[in-house]
């Protein structure tokens, strides 16, 4: 068998694959930052926190009103989006004005409440959350086994992501927004509700939080911390992608899952800092991240 | 002699005999410190429920009709050995804390071990693992009570090894604790004639373990050993059951489960397993009674783990000392402790040995089906119990320089 410094090709194909799977969650969480951040300009650090409610708001609809994985991969991004849009009401929609530093802090506080309380309520351990029967099992692909869950995972968030990238980038109502960051002032001129506009984009990229929340409850645990562990790693991706670029922060996550996956088979003592390291490096040479625009 | 010299020796007498009064029991207050995860991965196997267990212990010994004055309280480490430390320390130079208690988490135990050692104070491990609290970094101020690495690897390793798994590949928490873990069950295993394949180490607190259980299935090993705990156990259970390893033929070995680990994981998915612990709950009527008293001051009503029961009867037998010798001194407390023979409803009669073990039988556990489960924490058969003298390690194996 061919070996790549000591890892056989085939094995390193499966470690690839499983790299593309979590790229797809840090794609689908850093592309709803991403959106956040280049159209409201806020940085939002409740996005765990919000992945985490999706999980539970999956874990709620199964156990106490009977409706499956499909039903909650409708109605979680709803649910937690319309909280998103409470938020953005009440709270952030003060902020707009002020220095990035104040919705980072209000962001940051709401994620340690949200996460406290369900810590409170529902312990440390987590809850299980069973995969849906229609994707349980997988296939032997020659070089791995690739459980159908996963597959799924990948293209659900692909076809997610894209969708996302096409409504922003080609589209009017795309048009529309992108129109509003940079001169809210004219844009509401021609007639267009512009608060009305960015609190449905805050709820839009609170949805897509829940909606891979709800996609990670049959593979993780549905535990209080969940988003907290993943936010930083999602933030390097923001970053490396370059902040407000909904494309950057794609490919990005999808990329870095790669180079993750990678690192757990040559150094798997390194898996959680290599990101931060490529941050690091990024940062160096080009401060505005790799699809970022210096303004 | 005359009159007025006796009287005056007396009354220096007097004086000091006054004065070993009142520092029988430092500023007249037992107080208890627990130190542990409140708030990671290892919150509900330790945390605030080990609060409840060490306040049932003073109650239980009955402080208040015996006039000991006894308080109790608590922080979070955080899993961080440098966070353990300063609370540590801070405890101990300005809160007046005599004794600390818990510490899950080995690389913090080992270090919150050595402080009390420095500062001549008592420290009662239940929560940590690694054996070597009793080898290598042994302390006359140390007592580890509950269970330890070694016992983990004897009893789960030599049950495994018998029924035919005989070549292992590790997964390992990447700190002292996992380290410990391989290290004690990758010396069963080649003793009893097993051989291990390769090893993989992982992050503490990790959220993904295809990547690990993709090339442990690709090793072939019949065994794949988790040298983990807590909330990584319970994600690589899950995923190793979600890639097919257990359908392909491979067995899952967890070497440190809890009873919080697999109510999380569900009967479904965690069915089978096998592993020892030294406490469970539906033992007999007297563990039974603690289990219920416990449930209902714990966080969500849980059930007491293995780390809340050693917590219960740590305490209890430390103010037990503490009584008999009139002083809360550090390290006379934990020479009496060692001297008196343990004897408490969860872990019956037992004794401390000279390098700080406590010695108890442990249970080798297998996780029920669905089927047999008759309540929400109805979740083990005892399949066999291994005799105190058998469970841990023999002292003259430990390099423990104290008894050298």
């Amino acid at each position: 068998m061919t070996e790549i410094f000591g890892v056989p090709t085939q094995a390193l194909f499966g470690q690839l694959l499983i790299g593309l799977i979590n790229g797809s969650f840090y794609a689908l969480l850093s592309l709803g930052l991403a959106v956040i951040f280049g159209l409201l300009n806020i940085i939002n650090f409740t996005h765990g926190a919000q992945y985490m409610l999706g999980a539970f708001c999956a874990y709620f609809l199964l156990n106490k009103a009977g409706l499956g994985y499909w039903w909650s991969l409708a109605i979680a991004p709803l649910v937690v989006g319309a909280v998103g849009v409470l938020i953005e009401r009440t709270m952030l929609k003060r902020l707009y004005r002020l220095d990035h530093l104040y919705g980072l802090l209000l962001t940051f506080g709401l994620a340690l409440i949200l996460q406290g309380l369900f810590q409170f309520g529902f312990g440390a351990s987590g809850l299980p959350y069973p995969i849906p029967a229609e994707l349980s099992g997988g296939r032997n692909l020659g070089f791995m086994f690739l459980p159908n869950y996963r597959a799924w995972v990948i293209v659900a968030s692909l076809a997610v992501c894209l969708a996302t990238w096409f409504v922003i980038e080609k589209t009017k109502l795309g048009s529309y927004l992108r129109a509003a960051t940079e001169n809210p002032q004219l844009v509401q001129a021609f007639g267009i509700n512009v608060p009305r506009m960015i609190m449905l984009t805050y709820g839009f990229g609170v949805g897509l939080a829940a909606l891979a929340g709800v996609m990670a409850a049959p593979i993780y645990q549905v535990s209080p911390r969940m988003g907290a562990d993943l936010i930083i790693v999602v933030f390097a991706v923001v970053v490396i992608g370059g902040m407000g670029s909904i494309l950057g922060s794609i490919v990005t996550g999808f990329g870095l899952g790669i180079v993750e996956g990678l690192t757990k088979v040559f150094y798997p003592e390194a898996s959680n800092t290599v990101i931060f390291i490529i941050m690091a490096i990024v940062l160096m040479i080009k401060p505005a991240g790799l699809f970022g625009s210096q303004k | 002699m005359n009159l007025k010299r006796k009287l005056s020796s007396i009354a220096v007498a007097l004086a000091v005999s006054a004065g070993a009064v009142q520092a029988q029991v430092s500023d007249g207050v037992i107080k208890i410190g627990v130190l542990n995860d409140m708030s990671g991965l290892y919150a509900d196997l330790t945390g605030p429920g080990s609060v409840v267990a060490a306040r049932m212990a003073v109650e239980d010994f009955g402080a208040a009709k015996k006039g000991m004055k006894v308080e109790i309280i608590s922080a979070d480490h955080q899993n961080k050995p440098d966070v353990g430390s300063t609370i540590a320390r801070t405890w101990y130079d300005t809160d007046k804390v005599d004794v600390i208690v818990d510490v899950p988490t080995s690389s913090v135990a080992l270090a919150v071990s050595q402080i009390t050692r420095d500062k001549g104070k008592a420290f009662l491990v239940s929560g940590a693992a690694t054996s070597d609290l009793t080898g290598k970094a042994c302390s006359p101020n140390t007592i580890h009570w509950t269970y330890d690495t070694w016992m983990l690897a004897n009893g789960t390793g030599n049950a495994i090894v018998k029924t035919g798994g005989d070549s292992w590949y590790f997964l390992t928490a990447d700190y002292a604790f996992g380290h410990a873990l391989e290290r004690d069950t990758e010396a069963v295993v080649l003793k009893t004639g097993g051989k291990v394949l390769g090893k993989v180490r992982h992050p503490l607190s990790t959220q993904d373990f295809s990547s690990f259980l993709l090339q442990a299935q690709a090793s072939k090993a019949k065994i794949i050993g988790l040298a983990n705990a807590g909330g990584d156990t319970i994600n690589s259970i899950k995923q190793a059951a979600e890639f097919g390893i257990v359908k392909g033929g491979q067995n899952l070995a967890g070497l440190l489960v809890f009873l919080t680990d697999v109510k999380a994981l569900g009967l479904q998915t965690a069915q089978g397993l096998i592993f020892t612990e030294t406490f469970y709950w539906d033992q007999n009527d007297a563990s039974r009674a603690f289990a219920k008293r416990f449930s209902e001051q714990a966080p969500r009503n849980n059930y007491p783990t293995m780390i809340h029961a050693g917590v219960y009867s740590a305490v209890l037998h430390y103010l037990k000392a503490v009584e008999a010798i009139k002083s809360d001194d550090g390290t006379k407390v934990i020479a009496q402790m060692k001297k008196m023979p343990t004897d408490d409803p969860l872990f019956g009669k037992g004794s401390i040995r000279a390098d700080g073990r406590k010695l108890h039988p442990a249970l080798l556990v297998e996780v029920k089906k669905p089927a047999e489960s008759k309540g929400p924490w109805d979740l083990y058969k005892i399949r066999t119990t291994l005799p105190a003298e058998q469970a841990f390690r023999p002292m003259s194996e430990g390099d423990c320089p104290l008894v050298k």
